[in-house]
């Protein structure tokens, strides 16, 4: 059976340079946003040439140009990794919740995650004085807070209804009204003063990034990421729809479950410290896909420096555009999100994707 | 080649009962049709017998209870959205094996059986571009790559032309004769079982009504009783009962 034989070794070519072309797009992301990441540095409100940010950066923190160090360590840099984390963390939670809810319209603020982060925001910033906690720590935490409890509600739902998509985004529209119309009661009632801090709060924006808040996301990711990598076939073939996938053996039920938390962690994070950014969790799966499409192996890590890439990029463009006052990169986000996805429609009507 | 044991196998689905003590003994090493009327329990009593329904009864083969990956279902076909290749669709039939790397074993056996089922042409196209009938073939192929000692097909050939229709059902038997498995089929097309199964199920409102080798089983007086139609029962050429449809009865209970 030599034709047999010879169809087997094609096969096994093909396949291999298939892996090996999806690795050189993931390489080829990876350099982008390098690239993307350092034009980032070298951008802002004080004039740092990009030379001087990155004789800045090899200095070190403590480098002997105080000034250009300060701000490149204490103000660029950790803006620019916390849209790196922030951008990631959205990209691939995004994709996750396209994949349990089977619906290429899911994004991570689809099930309310960002109302209720934006409800705990708002109700420490009118309430939060009183408490012996510090300031810059209790409105992202209250976020925090509010966005696992979004989530352990359909968790709940889920729990006595099954785990269906259906159940899941009717459980999710449920939270979404109920933190939206909590969050507008709030900001009835708030004075003007506080009214425009929690309009400040709800712009998504990279100023309220820290090295504090980078080592909590980034210990968030650390412990995610593993959860979800281990899950890569699984997920993988949940794809192909839950009596396929049950038939395959796969615990879809749990599946769904260890997803969502995985999903609601990373959206808290994000959105708890920066704020609610959108767009970037939609389009950056849909992107990523695209490019390499449907095996998680690729997939996922390509979502996350999509989103990653979309992110930094968005942020460049914000200090571009007004380079006096920073414009708040979520709403960069919305407005550079809406060509990018309808480019990716259009394609794929064509039939080129 | 252990058979396949059911005792009082019971299936409700919300309150009500759809299968009613089912008892059989299948035997491997040849495919086995399952068929009866619509509605009257064929693809439940298939999905408890993969263990993807609950159900009361013991389910066994050779006096041991199944483990999951000795069994590989397909439900009836529903169109695949996931923009996944062939390849990638059948690769995930091995899904307990599969690392971060695709090790070359189980790139063979993909490769084999999409060279099975006359797919090695479309190995790398995605699946969502491809019609019913392709789609179908796939996840048949992702379902042979497991291996199974239990293979149970629910009307795996209802979207293909004639042609692969007798394609897939030569290539059942042979894997059911080569790996001494359990293959069960669910199936509408009466002629077409009882060309290719050596023993027929025939199921009426959710129990067994008979079993038994086509010729003992496709009576005129059985088809009328549980479809509801007057049938001619002739004989091909190679010996198989073939049906032909005159008419439905009236009143006669479908």
């Amino acid at each position: 059976m030599t034709t047999a034989a010879s169809g087997l070794a094609a096969l096994h070519g093909s396949y291999r340079r298939d892996e090996r072309r999806r690795a050189a797009t993931l390489a080829a992301a990876v350099l982008l946003l390098a690239g993307i990441c350092l034009l980032d540095l070298a951008t802002g409100p004080s004039a740092l040439s990009l030379a001087d940010a990155v004789r800045a950066l090899a200095a070190g923190p403590s480098g002997s140009d105080r000034m250009a160090a300060t701000i490149l360590w204490q103000i660029r840099l950790p803006a620019t990794v916390m849209a790196v984390l922030v951008g990631a963390s959205l990209g691939i939670a995004g994709l996750q919740m396209q994949t349990i809810l089977d619906n290429p319209l899911a994004s991570p603020f689809t099930l309310g995650f960002s109302a209720a982060a934006g409800f705990g925001a708002a109700l420490v910033i009118m309430f939060g004085a009183a408490l012996p906690v510090a300031g810059w720590l209790l409105a992202p935490a209250s976020a925090f807070v509010m966005t696992l409890l979004a989530c352990g509600l359909i968790y709940v739902v889920a729990r006595l209804r099954g785990t269906g998509p259906e159940i899941l985004v009717l459980g999710g529209i449920a939270v979404l009204f109920l933190f939206q119309a909590l969050q507008l009661l709030l900001q009835y009632m708030a004075s003007p003063e506080v009214l425009q801090q929690i309009v400040f709060w709800l712009f998504g924006s990279l100023l309220k990034a820290s090295w504090t808040s980078i080592g909590v996301l980034a210990a968030i990711m650390t412990v995610v990421l593993p959860i979800l990598a281990r899950d890569v076939w699984r997920l993988t073939a949940l794809r192909l729809g839950e009596a396929h996938a049950r038939s395959l053996g796969i615990a879809v039920t749990g599946l769904r479950r260890r997803t969502l938390i995985c999903v609601a962690l990373l959206t808290a994070g994000a959105v708890a410290f920066v704020g609610t950014i959108g767009f970037v969790g939609l389009a950056a799966p849909h992107v990523a896909r695209a490019l390499v499409g449907e095996d998680q192996r690729v997939l996922m890590p390509l979502a996350g420096l999509v989103g990653a890439v979309v992110l930094v990029g968005a942020s460049v463009l914000a200090k571009a555009v007004s380079p006096g006052a920073v414009v708040p990169v979520g709403i960069v986000t919305a407005i550079i999100g809406v060509p990018m996805l309808f480019a990716l429609v259009l394609r794929r009507g064509s039939g080129a994707a | 080649m252990a058979a396949l044991e059911l005792v009082g196998v019971t299936v409700a689905r919300g309150r009500r009962t759809v299968v009613t003590g089912v008892t059989a003994v299948v035997a491997a090493g040849s495919i086995t049709a399952l068929v009866g009327p619509n509605g009257a329990g064929k693809s439940t009593l298939l999905g408890a017998v993969a263990g993807v329904l609950p159900c009361r009864g013991t389910i066994a083969m050779g006096g041991e209870p199944l483990r999951p990956h000795e069994v590989a279902y397909m439900p009836q076909s529903m169109a695949v959205r996931a923009s996944l290749t062939v390849l990638e669709i059948v690769l995930l039939g091995r899904i307990e094996r599969l690392g971060w790397r695709v090790a070359t074993e189980d790139l063979s056996r993909a490769g084999d059986a999409l060279r099975a089922l006359g797919l090695d042409e479309l190995a790398h196209s995605r699946v969502d571009a491809l019609s019913g009938g392709q789609q179908q073939l796939a996840l048949l192929a992702q379902r042979l790559v497991r291996r199974p000692r239990l293979l149970l097909l629910d009307e795996p050939t209802s979207a293909l032309d004639l042609a692969r229709q007798l394609q897939v059902l030569d290539r059942l038997a042979d894997y059911a004769r080569d790996s001494g498995a359990v293959v069960v089929v669910a199936l509408h097309d009466l002629s077409l079982a009882a060309r290719y199964a050596a023993t027929l199920l025939l199921m009426k409102d959710g129990t067994l009504v008979a079993s038994g080798s086509a010729g003992a089983v496709l009576t005129p007086a059985a088809i009328r009783r549980a479809y509801g139609v007057e049938v001619e029962v002739l004989k091909t050429s190679l010996g198989h009962p073939a049906i032909a449809p005159l008419r439905a009865c009236p009143g006669a209970g479908g």
